[in-house]
């Protein structure tokens, strides 16, 4: 492939600017350190949920708890919380599709700035190095992100299907957490799955932690030397936490007892 | 007397022009000074060349004292050789052993365009400090020396960043072809300054968007920083970043105007 030179306008001289700029934020989009920007918040929106998702989830290990003199499990009436948030300022659930809206905005924006940003990278090196490259300082995790970010994406739509829709679990009860964890990770290859894209997901997020400090211009001496420091923990927290379910399942300590009350039953007996 | 280096297979890309295909080429050197510096070695080795009639390796140098940032070359998979901190010119043979097998490549980026052997043409960098890396002084005589008083951490952080002279290793080195430690370096060492303070924005805004027409993204690898023959950090981005978010608010209705 030949190489050629583009010679762009020279934007800034004493010439003046060119051509009107797009609207503010798809102006400050348009370039790729706009569209880094994007990626870190977005990025942080994304580990703000994966973080609180995992503590939330960690309700498991409460077990049951008694609720109107009834054993239910706490996990569904944290599920149950949740769908009731901010009622009644408004009604049960619009809260709640408003945070999973911003969340599949985030992704989607996420998805988006990668792949232009990708297909710039690759345009800059159209003819590769002939000899081995010698790299220093970029690790596994720094160049695998496209990869782990696509096993990450594709295991979010696994995982929602398995859990939230219940597509993929023959067994699948609306609203009993503790019943559809159980009966979808008691399936071996199902446990497999979950810890190998956790781990995808901790390698994307020990590089990706890292990287949005500088990606946000957030850099001072005061706090630089924790930010590798940071990123591990972020990535070690969310990849202990979340394939310690799989991983408990198949050991046997979370373990659905068919007996216990479910929070449907509890809702119909206070309804009457 | 200094010790020798015997046998040493140079393994050197050769190309005739920007559009005709290239390949690697062998040769030997017999036997070299430790004490010669890389280019000296290919001074030799062109001697050879001419000697027995061939042509000469093309390749960039100029002050071959580390200053001015004309040499180049991917050594063995790093760009400027396998020395820290180092320039090509200021790479010595007693970094090597008898015997051993050296890769040489140029830069390899869409904007850095092949212009024979081992030369690139590097004037996109040029193109990004031309958007940008001045201050305007139109009118008046030089003013004094210390004139404007500037705290010492914040000279020395500027002259860290122009300390960079423009070789565009870092774009060689980075698995994305980003020249984002070239600019963030040329940025930083003026939006730090009082005297770059009148076109802090408009600078950062123009370098990062004639950047964008050239190179590729960062996503913060740090291989540039440990390729910089001037070790230049990675701060340097973060700085560029930062007042490139600002100038998007700061300068808004200035510099919308077409
Ligand atoms: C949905 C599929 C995903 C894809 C395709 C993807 C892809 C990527 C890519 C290509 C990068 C850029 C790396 C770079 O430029 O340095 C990146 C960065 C990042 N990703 Fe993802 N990712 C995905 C999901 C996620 C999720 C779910 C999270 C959060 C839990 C996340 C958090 C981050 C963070 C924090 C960064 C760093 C931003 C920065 O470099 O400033 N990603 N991702
Ligand atoms: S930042 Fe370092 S590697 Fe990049 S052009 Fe300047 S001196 Fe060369
Ligand atoms: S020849 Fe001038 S820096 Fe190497």
């Amino acid at each position: 492939m030949s190489q050629t030179l583009r010679r762009g306008p020279v934007s800034g001289t004493a010439v003046g600017r060119g051509a009107k700029r797009k609207p503010f934020l798809l102006d400050f989009y348009s370039t790729a350190v706009g569209k880094k920007y994007v990626m870190a918040i977005t990025g942080i929106i994304g580990i703000g949920f994966v973080v609180s998702h995992m503590i939330g989830n960690l309700k498991v290990y409460i077990g049951t708890v008694t609720e109107g003199g009834q054993e239910v499990y706490d996990i569904d009436v944290y599920g149950e919380f949740l769908r009731d948030l901010l009622v009644p300022i408004l009604p049960r659930t619009v809260f709640l599709w408003l945070l999973r809206g911003v969340l599949i905005g985030a992704v989607l924006l996420h998805i988006h700035a990668a792949y232009g940003l990708t297909v710039m990278n690759r345009k800059a090196r159209p003819v590769k190095y002939q000899s081995a490259r010698d790299y220093e300082v970029a690790n596994f995790a720094s160049r695998t992100m496209r990869w782990t970010g696509i096993i990450v994406a594709l295991f979010i739509i696994w995982h929602l299907a398995d859990l939230t829709w219940g597509w993929a679990n023959p067994d699948f009860v609306r609203g009993e957490v503790y019943r559809n964890l159980d009966a979808s990770l008691s399936r071996i290859p199902v446990a497999i799955l979950y810890v190998v894209a956790n781990i995808a997901l901790g390698i994307h997020l020990f590089h990706g932690t890292w990287s949005l400090f500088q990606s946000m211009g957030w850099n001072n001496p005061k706090f630089n030397q924790w930010r590798k420091g940071a990123a591990a923990g972020v990535a070690t927290l969310v990849v202990v936490g979340n394939c310690s379910f799989p991983i408990m399942v198949q050991a046997g300590v979370i373990e659905f007892d068919p007996t216990v009350t479910s929070v449907h039953e509890l809702h119909e007996e206070a309804a009457e | 007397m200094s010790d020798k280096l015997t046998y040493i297979t140079l393994k050197i890309w050769r190309q005739g022009g920007p559009d005709t295909p290239g390949q690697f080429e062998h040769h030997v050197i017999e036997e070299i000074s430790e004490e010669a510096s890389f280019l000296e070695m290919l001074d030799i080795l062109n001697e050879q060349l001419i000697e027995a009639g061939k042509e000469a390796i093309v390749f960039d140098h100029d002050c071959r004292e580390g200053i001015c940032g004309t040499c180049s070359l991917m050594i063995d998979g790093k760009a400027h050789g396998p020395e820290k901190g180092t320039a090509t010119c200021q790479l010595h043979m007693r970094k090597f052993s008898s015997g051993d097998t050296i890769t040489v490549e140029p830069w390899r980026a869409s904007a850095f365009p092949i212009i024979k052997d081992l030369m690139v043409d590097r004037a996109p960098l040029d193109r990004i400090v031309e958007s940008g890396g001045f201050i305007s002084a139109e009118t008046g005589g030089a003013p004094d020396a210390n004139l404007i008083p500037i705290p010492k951490p914040v000279a020395d952080a500027a002259m860290d960043a122009a300390e960079c002279i423009g070789c565009g290793a870092c774009v060689a080195a980075c698995p994305n072809g980003a020249a984002n430690l070239f600019t963030g370096a040329k940025v930083t060492h003026l939006n730090l300054l009082p005297q770059g303070q009148a076109e802090r924005y408009q600078r950062v805004e123009a370098m990062v968007e004639t950047m964008d027409e050239y190179f590729g993204s960062c996503t913060n690898h740090g291989e540039c920083e440990a390729a910089c023959p001037k070790s230049i950090s990675i701060d340097v981005i973060a700085v560029m970043n930062a007042d490139y978010l600002k100038s998007k608010f700061k300068n808004r209705k200035k510099l919308s105007r077409t």
